[in-house]
């Protein structure tokens, strides 16, 4: 590893690599942290949408005489008399505008009273009338409307071909090819959707109170759609109780709020019910996999081809990048990563923690144990024999990269034994299992502020939105770091969109983006007091930063992070309930800028991608056109008892091509592989092959049921 | 909001009064799903009669050895009673199967006897459900019905009743102690106390209009006999069964043979199902693992699946093999295979 070159380790009173508890940890306990729909405005009023029931068709016409005529109704916004919009980029926020029905639980009118239950009745009470057309909301393989897109999710492009794959996978004296499929998801973070809107006519200005990933964005789009100057518009966001990519832009409930709002003449809150969500705030699209796999006798990969069929919807195309960690992982000259996607009536798919690597990674991780099992070899050598100097894709160096060492890490850590035969216990069948993570770094440019006060404190300001990740935590000693102060000399202020304008809370890129200006910022005013003689004015000093340039350079290196699931599941011959005992994980993700947050961020992501291997499902209904499950005692997030230990490590990673502090993000790699390590672990447990999450008792058991042909 | 009336009843009679002068009213205890299913519209009472604090809330001693459960006691604290713990194990361990510790904190023994299904279609108002609106139709038949009943549902309904607690009852010979004004009081069995959905899916129970659960009586255990709770689930807490079975089970302690079994399923039906056929094959027998899986068989040779449920059956059968080998100290058969 590369000797450290970044500023902040030589700080005196160092700060960051400490495990600084959350800043906001105690108002969250107690209560007193305010939500976006616990804002109170004097006088607010309460919206409720009103869900299409059908999959298909227009809206013929919205009958709202006996909604109107309930106590506290002020108002029903229909496709006929909502307020119009203007253009946004996304189509799923043009709302009311039309009468057409892209999908089950499109909203088609909105209740506006003066308290939630009296616009939960209103809702109830519209009668819409529809004119249905067929609907289609079932992925299947040879689906006819399949087609290549431009590019995917995040860019990318959807397909690239290296060499002749076919050809070499004909040759490979050792081949699989296998498919799998990872059902839709849905993020369901603690806080569903909500937003406050207040619409103050006399100033002309529009304030709204969000549930978001970041308030620049919104700010943005409702400027855009409300046809308002940007700087009349403030988007606060101080606390986000989750988001998972779900709340990245704006959604529904946001831009409903602001039209009822300027309708009403009243603030307003939309705060979406649970069982809504599925159908309006996105999901992680369907993957149907095919994975193809060349080897020689020793392991040396010849081929790869990875192809990817998933769902959009006909109101927008997002397109789950799922082929692409194949562009990234291992040394492969003739390779095809490939993406189709069908437009189905289907709620619009979006960003699910991870996008692309994390069913993507299922697939190749769990074809990659299936290659060793077919190699008679330790699926842990099989990754560091295919291990790449450069990024197969596009030659490029990597900036850093330890997979290896997360490998070798996490198995003596584990105490993994390549060829450790399965254990049965009475009815339990007791195996362990290993696959790679990979997750990208991205950045992108932000601004910042810093003040110096004369009585010795400072003020940073930044708009970052803390959605639960400690961000506030880790931003406030980046800055104390920068200015060479203790921790509490720093108060932090975000979650504001009349702060310069940064990114969201996404991509894994929030701390590297945000941090990069605070770092800036504090840096440009210790310049700044150091050139000072003498007492601080009384409205004491200021610097500001952009990283506009520096975040926006593209260095000439592939810029990755990499880890390694370590997982030992029970599965349950009488029951067919398979249970993890212990799920180990290492990463290499640069510097780690805060133990205690950053432990919970991968630990938290590995939980969500046990769920993603056992419990989590959401089930399009072919019938009705919608998911089946909406509520959390339907949605099996894993709950307590589902997870057993769970270990998170890294290794001491120093990349000097990052950013100022040297990290590469945290939030996504967590997930990326946890299912495929326990995937693997069950087919060592069970001598079976899962290749359709979730590894429920229904599949594990009709699999237990056929009898066992050998080493798998 | 839909307007509603809401009464807190003092005595049992003034609470019955209410329900006759309140058509359409509902009888309240701890509201963990009555409340659930007022948000979802699926339920809209004129009027929540309150009887959580009607003096019910007791576990007392009976005459013959067995115990009294108050119709409010909640599902925590009888899981908890000592003497539940002692002499009913069955019993504590079927309610701590269920739910989560909040709701159990808050749910009450008869509130749970009357919890309806879980079943998507019924709780989806905008959609059609024979048990929330007759005639409407079954969406769940054709639809997603993973989780849905392959024992004793009908052309009209295919939802299970979701309760744990209710298995383990069925399985102990409970009864449901009914009031039903100054004059009408009866007891009901547990096993029947939920009905089959035949023509009327949306009646659950043989219970009648303004009829109110005061409580449940629990015979004598029975000396000697041993019992196991067993519930396969999606995830290990906080998610209703696939299918579960309560056991018990006499051996005679001379020759080993079952003197008596009292075989309950959950997650098959729409109530806790008692595998009277099984029972009545396994009374006299040695409980060798073939003759446990034959007898077991001969009660889910019964069962109808539907296109997506047949996995409860194999489910089922090693789930009521190993509680009984496990119960009669035998090796279970090799489970798992069809």
């Amino acid at each position: 590893m590369s000797p450290t070159t970044a500023t902040l380790d030589t700080a005196a009173q160092a700060s960051l690599g400490t495990p600084v508890p959350r800043l906001e940890a105690r108002d969250k306990v107690t209560g007193t942290a305010r939500y976006a729909a616990e804002q109170n405005p004097p006088r607010r009023a309460y919206g409720w949408p009103v869900p299409a029931t059908i999959a298909h068709g227009r809206v013929t016409a919205v009958d709202t005489t006996a909604a109107l005529a309930l106590p506290g109704v002020l108002a029903v916004l229909t496709p006929y008399d909502a307020p119009r919009l203007g253009p946004s980029d996304d189509p799923t926020l043009q709302l009311l505008q039309d009468t057409r029905v892209p999908h089950r639980g499109w909203y088609v009118a909105l209740a506006v009273a003066d308290t939630l239950e009296g616009a939960r009745a209103a809702a109830e009470a519209v009668r819409v009338g529809y004119e249905a057309e067929p609907h289609d909301v079932t992925l299947r393989e040879g689906h006819p409307g399949l087609y290549t897109p431009e590019e995917v999710n995040g860019g990318y492009p959807a397909h690239r071909e290296h060499g002749d794959p076919d050809a070499a996978f004909a040759a490979a004296p050792v081949r699989v090819d296998v498919r799998y499929s990872v059902p839709p998801l849905h993020n369901h973070a603690m806080e569903p959707h909500a937003a406050t809107a207040d619409w103050d006519a006399g100033r002309g200005h529009l304030t709204v109170y969000d549930s978001c990933q970041g308030t620049t964005v919104v700010r943005t789009v409702l400027a855009g759609l409300f046809r308002l100057p940007e700087d009349r518009v403030t988007v606060l966001a101080e606390h986000v109780g989750g988001g998972f990519g779900s709340k990245s832009t704006p959604r529904p409930h946001v831009v409903l709020a602001v039209m009822a709002t300027r309708r009403c003449g009243r603030p307003v809150t939309v705060a979406l019910p649970r069982q809504h969500l599925a159908a309006c705030v996105g999901h992680r699209a369907p993957t149907l996999h095919r994975v193809r796999l060349g080897a020689r006798p020793d392991g040396t990969l010849t081929s790869l081809t990875h192809e990817v069929l998933t769902h959009t919807s006909r109101v927008r195309e997002f397109v789950e990048q799922a082929a692409v960690p194949g562009r990234v992982m291992y040394a492969v000259r003739d390779s095809r990563t490939t993406h189709r996607v069908a437009a189905l009536d289907v709620p619009t798919p979006s960003w699910m923690r991870a996008p692309g690597e994390t069913p993507g990674m299922y697939a190749l991780e769990s074809a990659m144990d299936e290659l060793a099992d077919a190699l008679g070899m330790d699926p842990v050598e099989l990754r560091v024999r295919n291990d790449p100097a450069t990024e197969p894709d596009s030659g490029r160096p990597f900036s850093s990269r330890h997979l290896v060492e997360c490998l070798r890490e996490g198995a003596t850590r584990f105490g993994w034994t390549g060829h450790r035969p399965p254990l049965r216990e009475g009815p339990l069948l007791i195996g362990s299992g290993v696959a790679a993570a990979t997750y990208p770094v991205y950045i992108a440019p932000a601004g910042a502020r810093a003040h110096a006060r004369p009585d010795g404190s400072y003020l940073v300001e930044v708009n970052a939105t803390d959605i639960g990740t400690g961000a506030r935590t880790v931003l406030s000693q980046i800055a104390a770091d920068a200015l060479g102060v203790p921790l509490d000399a720093v108060t932090l202020s975000l979650g504001n969109s009349a702060l310069p304008p940064t990114p969201v809370a996404g991509g894994s890129a929030g701390t590297a983006s945000w941090g990069w200006a605070v770092h800036d910022a504090c840096t440009a005013l210790t310049d700044r007091l150091a050139r000072h003689h003498g007492p601080l004015p009384d409205a004491g000093l200021s610097a500001s930063a952009d990283t506009t340039q520096s975040a926006k350079q593209k260095p000439p290196y592939a810029r990755h992070a990499f880890g390694a699931h370590f997982a030992e599941v029970q599965a349950d011959t009488v029951t067919g309930e398979v249970r993890v005992r212990r799920l180990l994980g290492v990463f290499a993700a640069g510097r780690i800028l805060n133990p205690r947050t950053a432990r919970s961020q991968f630990i938290g992501g590995m939980v969500m991608g046990l769920g993603m291997a056992l419990t989590e499902h959401s089930g399009l209904d072919p019938a009705f056109g919608d998911f089946a499950e909406r509520d959390l005692a339907a949605y099996h997030v894993p709950v307590n008892a589902d997870v057993p230990a769970v270990e998170a490590h890294w290794i001491d990673e120093h990349d000097k091509h990052l950013n100022p502090m040297g990290g590469k993000g945290i939030g996504e790699i967590g997930i990326v592989g946890a299912a495929a390590a326990i995937g693997n672990a069950v087919s060592r447990a069970t001598g079976r092959r899962l290749r359709e999450l979730p590894l429920t008792p229904d599949r594990v058991l009709a699999a237990l049921s056929v009898p066992d042909t050998g080493p798998v | 909001m839909k307007p509603f009336a809401y009464v807190r009843a003092t005595s049992l009679r003034e609470a019955a009064d209410a329900y006759a002068a309140h058509p359409g009213s509902r009888y309240l205890a701890g509201g963990t799903n009555l409340v659930d299913l007022m948000k979802l519209g699926v339920e809209t009472p004129t009027a929540l009669i309150d009887i959580s604090r009607l003096p019910l809330d007791g576990i007392t001693e009976l005459p013959d050895g067995g115990l009294h459960i108050g119709a409010t006691v909640r599902n925590s604290d009888l899981a908890a009673d000592p003497r539940v713990r002692a002499r009913y194990p069955l019993l504590a361990r079927a309610l701590l199967a269920g739910a989560s510790g909040q709701l159990r904190n808050v749910a009450t023994t008869g509130g749970n006897l009357l919890q309806r299904t879980r079943c998507g279609y019924f709780q989806d108002p905008s959609k059609p459900c024979n048990k929330r609106e007759p005639g409407s139709g079954c969406a769940a038949r054709e639809g997603i019905h993973r989780d849905h009943a392959v024992l004793g549902q009908s052309e009209h309904c295919i939802a299970t009743h979701p309760s744990d607690m209710a298995v383990a009852l069925a399985a102990l010979d409970a009864e449901v102690e009914l009031y039903g004004g100054p004059d009408s009081s009866r007891t009901v069995e547990a096993a029947h106390f939920h009905r089959l959905p035949a023509d009327h899916p949306e009646q659950d129970t043989v219970i009648r209009p303004g009829e109110i659960i005061t409580g449940v009586r629990l015979p004598a255990p029975v000396p000697g006999a041993r019992s196991l709770h067993r519930k396969a689930r999606d995830r290990a807490s906080y998610a209703f069964a696939l299918a579960s079975v309560a056991v018990v089970l006499d051996l005679d302690p001379e020759d080993g043979r079952v003197r008596r079994c009292a075989l309950a399923f959950g997650g098959l039906a729409p109530r806790p199902w008692r595998a009277t056929e099984t029972e009545a094959r396994l009374t006299g027998a040695a409980p060798h693992p073939d003759t446990v899986r034959a007898a077991v068989d001969a009660e889910l040779d019964r069962a109808q699946p539907l296109r997506d449920n047949a996995y409860k059956i194999l489910l089922a059968r090693n789930l009521a093999c190993a509680a009984i080998a496990t119960l009669a100290g035998t090796r279970p058969g090799a489970p798992a295979t069809p």
